[in-house]
């Protein structure tokens, strides 16, 4: 589902990313590791198309509708509540039984008591709890995780880590994180950069 | 070359307009430096959108020089303007010159550009940027021309009336001799940026590969 | 068709949500025309025709839109939230008409307390300059809201918009200020419903462009 030939990325005079060549298959598991400031948010953005390469070749999907982004940010509006943004983000992904697939959602990831609270209100580990609803909420087919289980509490972790387990045979991810061994089990492949 | 074939024949051999004076002469540089700033917008609105349709990695360069380049003979153009107004009315400005009025916008616009080319790190983002804002000032061109046309006729009634002089067969040829001069020199000066930036990049990018 | 209509309002509901909880934008404008209906009275010599002060009434307007603006893609710049809204699987051209719908409803506000305003202090408005003013909101918001996206690509943030948003508000101030003023209002009138058109068609097209790499 991506593939990357001789992929490089540069902001302005600075070099992110250099000749990067790597695949993600259909069902694949790729977990991307590396110190701060290596590029892993970048390789991220640029596999979700939010980033054109400086140079080399990169296929990536194209359906924005199947692909599922956990960013760095929560990508929520902090004046909307839990249940808003949520349904913001329904509407655009066209999800057809919006408001139940919300409700389990938030049921899922121990929200719903504060589902009318506004998302500036809430922790960080919260936040990172929505944003993983945000980017679950239409079930897509490729979910690209920017470090998931930053902020998240022992409990917000376990959540996740069940999630994973159980989206993991139908569908493809692209991981970013710190802590490799938390996902050992799930990785397929793995992706280290400088 | 051509150029100063130009100023030579402008300045001897059109001297049947004498009478007419010194701002008649100028009126052979003015009109041109306007219409080859025109030719550099719209150059530079091109290459823009070749940019962004096509993705030609030149693209982006070329748009950028095209438009310094018409910022330039841009401002020669209010400077031509101004000084042929001071020439033929003892004004340096009249906003009745409807090609001075349209200059000075294009100029506060275009030079907007450059303003926005360098708070913007180099990279698709900015380049996108840059050839969507060229677009919109190859269309600003027409539409203002219109406006500053309607503006005239109510809200600043003309006192002076800058009309281009009914030219003989002699004065054309030197006309747009001097036109075709202007752009040569424009193509060439296009040509000397956008080699020199070129070979900036080409430069940059050894050091950084020596790295 | 349906879907893309669907999309607009959603967005357009979020924005308009979004001001009704922070309450930020909107009062700004309100108290900024006010203040510079003020200032002009007191910019204005003794003996200024009512022409004048017609001038006058669209350099408020055109700065009390900036105002509102500056603000349009804050959020979504302070929060980096305009990826949420271009991995969507919207046209990104539905992004800008939402935003630009929010900053109509905003400034059509902000004028309904402006143009009052504006005939107690100085004269009446007549239906030519309300027509000029509907055609030139229409003019500020598509180009606008679009540029305010540029912006926010900036570094200079802030300061930019109001660079790139003047000169192409000289042929809206044009036309305004001649519907309000001249004897044919209706050519100026034209005037703005051309700017308007070409304007709109542009910003639209060109939007996905300005939000994506």
């Amino acid at each position: 589902m991506i593939r990357a030939r001789g992929l490089s990325k540069r902001f302005g005079s600075k070099r992110v990313l250099e000749r990067l060549d790597f695949e993600l298959p259909d069902g694949g598991f790729l977990v991307v590791t590396g110190p701060n400031g290596s590029g892993k948010t970048t390789l991220l953005r640029l596999c979700a198309g939010l980033l054109a390469p400086t140079s080399g070749e990169l296929e990536i999907a194209n359906d924005r509708g199947r692909l599922g982004f956990l960013a760095h940010e929560p990508l929520l509006y902090r004046e909307l509540t839990a249940l808003e943004n949520l349904d913001l983000y329904g509407r655009l992904y066209r999800l057809p039984e919006r408001r139940e697939r919300i409700g389990m959602l938030l049921e899922r990831f121990g929200l719903w008591r504060v589902r009318n609270e506004r998302a500036g209100s809430f922790s960080r580990g919260m936040l990172q709890r929505l944003a993983l609803c945000r980017a679950l909420l239409h079930e897509p087919e490729l979910l690209i995780l920017d470090e998931p289980f930053n902020a998240l509490d022992v409990e917000g972790a376990e959540l996740l880590a069940d999630q994973l387990e159980e989206l993991r045979p139908r569908r493809t991810f692209l991981v970013a994180t710190h802590d490799p061994a938390r996902l050992s089990g799930l990785a397929s492949a793995r992706l280290a950069l400088a | 070359m051509l150029v100063s074939a130009a100023v030579a024949l402008i300045f001897f051999w059109v001297p049947e307009d004498a009478d007419q004076g010194f701002s008649q002469k100028i009126f052979y540089f003015h009109v041109p430096i306007a219409l080859t700033a025109y030719a550099c917008f719209g150059w530079g609105a091109w290459k823009g959108l070749v940019h962004l349709w096509k993705r030609t990695p030149e693209a982006d360069l070329e748009s950028y020089v095209a438009i310094h380049l018409g910022v330039i003979f841009g401002v020669l153009t209010l400077i031509t303007g101004s000084i042929w107004a001071k020439a033929s009315w003892g004004v340096w400005w009249t906003w009745s010159s409807r090609q001075l009025v349209l200059f000075l916008v294009l100029f506060l616009f275009y030079s907007a550009y450059f303003m926005l080319r360098f708070s913007v790190e180099p990279g698709p983002p900015r380049a996108n940027i840059s050839a969507v804002y060229a677009l919109f000032g190859v269309v600003l061109i027409p539409v203002s021309f219109l406006a500053i046309r309607l503006a005239d006729d109510f809200i600043h009634p003309t006192v002076f009336r800058p009309s281009g002089p009914n030219m003989a067969g002699s004065m054309f040829f030197v006309f747009c001799l001097s036109w075709a001069a202007l752009l040569v020199l424009a193509a060439t000066l296009y040509g000397i940026e956008l080699t020199s930036k070129r070979l900036d990049a080409s430069v940059r990018e050894l050091r950084e590969a020596l790295e | 068709m349906r879907r893309y209509a669907q999309d607009v309002v959603a967005l357009t509901r979020k924005d308009l949500l979004l001001e009704l909880r922070a309450r930020d934008t909107l009062p700004a404008m309100l108290l900024f025309v006010a203040a510079a209906l003020v200032v002009f009275h007191f910019a204005l010599p003794g003996d200024s025709s009512e022409l004048a002060a017609k001038g006058l009434l669209w350099v408020a307007l055109v700065f009390t839109a900036l105002l509102g603006l500056v603000r349009a893609f804050a959020a979504e710049r302070e929060q980096g939230l305009l990826d949420g809204l271009v991995l969507a699987p919207c046209d990104r051209s539905a992004i800008w008409l939402a935003k630009a719908l929010a900053m109509l409803a905003f400034l059509v506000l902000a004028e309904v307390v402006a143009l009052p305003l504006y005939s107690l202090f100085y004269s009446g408005v007549g239906w030519e300059t309300i027509a000029g003013v509907a055609l030139a909101d229409v003019g500020i918001c598509a180009v606008g809201t679009l540029l305010a996206a540029m912006a926010a690509a900036s570094r200079a943030r802030e300061l930019m918009l109001p660079l790139l948003f003047l000169p192409l508000a000289v042929p809206i101030v044009i036309g305004g200020v001649g519907a309000s003023v001249g004897p044919s209002g209706g050519r100026y009138l034209g005037l703005l419903a051309v700017y308007d058109a070409i304007f709109a068609i542009i910003s639209w097209a060109s939007f996905e462009y300005v939000v994506t790499e």
